[in-house]
């Protein structure tokens, strides 16, 4: 153990700034190097509390090691090692950077042990994200990062205004378990879910997240939503608002991936999805709840990226992404293909891969708690993920109709990335145990039985029979589905538009109606005072004296009065 | 087009293609035979689960019924997708 606390999210983040200068095959291993040094101490900084550091009459603790703060660490810094390997031939620098700093915030929140180091990581990611999504350089994108930043803003808004509330109330502003029963921390609460997805503000993921470069929304899908997984994990267990909230989250996922066509954004409604199970667990608050939304956060970092990796590889090699000019790429794709076919197996919890060992946590903490509903909807949503992710999106981008496509593989480091993911998918799938090790409970549960085997293929199984008995109601149209984002992008736009016309008006009325009084006086003015007004003719000299001899008469009349 | 259609395209093969899917079907039921389910819901009168093939009816319908709610939804919720190009 290394007794000087170097932060590992600092490590990448200041790192990231080298990376501009290098050139060739020093960039190669700055870029897969950063990560892996970040990952190594992650691992050997002892970090346990120890010296604080002032800052404006505050401790801070900014290298605060937990068992599931190093979990999240560890696989945003794989995540970042593959990325960084996926994008790079292709990505912008500004893109690389980035999202070095990105993934590197990430880890300094799961490593802060008070308030207010978190909040500055956190602000750092938002930054850390919105360039990210501009980096790719379109209109669309730039409008993107736009909305995303405002979004983003505001969370950032109500989490610090929480953050304040709470310290002048408690004076204490370590990150620890905490009651959504004050002010302060109920800021907090919605702060965070402002960045995990949930409602009314879900539109965000789906609206930003897909407009970025092929690479860049394989880093988005990471860090942002699971940060504020592992907030919520740490800050908030057990609260059980965040079981419902999560169960929106699921449902609101799968019916509007189900009506999307843009195959990003199909990943992107099923990023909700997923992170609806993991806040639905943690609002269920057992050690094996708990477990159960680390691990999934773990294992959906890894597979829901080999998804959008292997979308972002169709999207470079065909520039289409709409699900309706897709399909039958697998004759030329097929390594995409199978990776796609991996990851999405992997999402819907398909036995031996990583889902089905980390999913299964979260139902049978529901069912251990008989909450009967839950687990039901839970079941159900279960389903619903093979529907409209496992199935939905292989099928339409790489099977359904024969498009006429015939686009080559992507690049080699693109390729590399899929198999090393594909690889993970597969053996925590096998081999849960290590990762079940590094959970922030001890595990007692075995995935493998044979009734749960048996139970989940007939899940999904017929749940794809579903799918393909009704396909005819799932024909792809060239649509969008409204969602909250109308209210910001539309109707307030509308209202903004109206009352700036109505505004602009007023105003010209208002001026039109002044001008003409001052019109009026000047007038006024000009009849009395002007050369022939009544008050500027010359007056004859007796008329003068007349009315100085009235005046006088009048002074001495009201003296002797 | 000149080249020969992929085998999965090929219009003969459709009711293979089914046939599979059905027998694959069959395949996961046929465990229903010889194992017993526990009841999952700890503390609960609820006992559907341990009948037969619960988890494969359970898929499909209410697969079947997100299904039918999205086009549903999709009634009120879709729109062009150049709804927001202005």
């Amino acid at each position: 153990m290394i007794d000087l606390a170097l932060p590992p999210g600092l490590v990448l983040i200041l790192g990231a700034f080298l990376i501009p200068q290098s050139r060739g095959k020093h960039r190669t291993a700055l870029v897969l190097g950063l990560p892996v040094l970040a990952l190594a101490l992650v691992w050997l900084v002892s970090g346990n509390g120890g010296a604080g550091i002032p800052f404006m009459g505050l401790e801070l603790d900014p290298v605060h090691a937990t068992a599931a703060g190093r979990l999240f660490a560890t696989v945003f810094a794989i995540m970042a090692f593959a990325g960084g390997l996926y994008a790079l031939r292709q990505a912008s620098i500004l893109e690389l950077v980035a999202a070095y700093v990105y993934a590197g915030s990430a880890i300094g929140v799961t490593f802060a042990g008070d308030l207010v180091t978190l909040f500055i990581y956190w602000e750092l990611m938002a930054i850390g994200s919105t360039l990210v999504i501009f980096a790719a350089g379109t209109d669309a994108a730039g409008r993107a990062a736009f909305r995303y930043a405002l979004i983003h803003l505001l969370g950032g808004v109500l989490l610090m205004a929480g953050i304040v509330a709470h310290g002048v109330d408690t004076g204490d502003l370590s990150v620890q378990a905490l009651e959504p029963d004050s002010l302060g921390t109920v800021l907090m609460l919605i702060g965070i879910l402002v960045n995990a997805g949930a409602p009314p503000l879900s539109a965000w993921i789906a609206d930003a997240y897909p407009e970025a470069s092929p690479s860049g929304t394989v880093f988005l899908s990471a860090f942002t939503t699971k940060t504020a997984v592992f907030a919520l994990l740490v800050m908030f267990p057990g609260t059980e608002i965040l079981i419902w909230i999560g169960l929106y989250m699921v449902f609101y996922g799968i019916i509007y991936a189900l009506l999307e066509n843009d195959m990003r954004r199909i990943l992107a409604y099923s990023i909700v999805n997923q992170v609806g199970f993991m806040v639905c667990a943690i609002g269920i608050g057992t050690e094996l709840a708990l477990n159960g939304a680390a691990a999934h956060a773990f294992a959906h970092i890894i597979y829901k990226a080999l998804l959008l990796m292997s979308a972002g590889g169709v999207l470079m090699m065909t520039a289409r992404r709409k699900c309706t000019d897709l399909g039958g790429l697998f004759q030329t794709m097929p390594l995409t293909a199978i990776n796609g076919i991996i990851g999405a197996l992997a999402i819907s919890a398909f036995p031996f891969t990583s889902g089905f060992v980390t999913k299964s946590l979260e139902t049978s903490a529901a069912a251990n708690e008989g909450l009967l509903v839950v687990w039901l909807l839970l079941l159900a949503a279960s389903a619903g993920v093979f529907l409209h992710a496992g199935i939905k999106f292989p099928w339409f981008v790489f099977f359904q109709k024969d498009s006429g496509l015939r686009p080559a593989e992507p690049p080699k480091n693109m390729l590399r990335a899929m198999w090393l993911f594909s690889f993970l998918c597969i053996a925590i799938g096998l081999f849960p145990q290590p990762l079940y090790a590094l959970l922030p409970y001890p595990v007692d549960y075995q995935p493998y039985t044979v009734g749960h085997l048996v139970s989940q293929f007939q899940l999904l199984l017929f749940s794809g029979f579903a799918f393909f008995v009704l396909l005819g109601l799932m024909k792809r149209t060239l649509t969008i589905s409204l969602d909250f984002d109308w209210f910001y992008r539309r109707f307030f736009h509308g209202l903004a538009l109206d009352v700036s016309d109505r505004t602009s008006q007023t105003r010209a009325d208002l001026e039109q109606r002044g001008r003409a009084r001052i019109g009026r006086l000047i007038d006024n003015l000009y009849a009395h005072h002007g050369p022939h007004g009544i008050l500027a003719r010359t007056w004859p000299t007796g008329s003068m004296v007349f009315w100085v001899a009235v005046m006088l008469g009048c002074s001495l009349l009201l003296y002797f009065l | 087009m000149s080249e020969k259609r992929h085998w999965l395209y090929r219009k003969e093969n459709l009711p293979k293609l089914w046939a599979l899917q059905i027998l694959i079907l069959a395949l996961a039921l046929a465990p229903e035979f010889f194992i017993q389910h526990h009841a999952h819901v700890a503390g609960s009168d609820f006992r559907l689960d341990t009948g037969f093939g619960f988890f494969a009816w359970y898929g499909f319908v209410t697969c079947a019924l997100m299904v039918v709610g999205a086009k549903l939804l999709g009634i009120f919720l879709k729109r062009e997708d150049t709804y927001y190009d202005d």
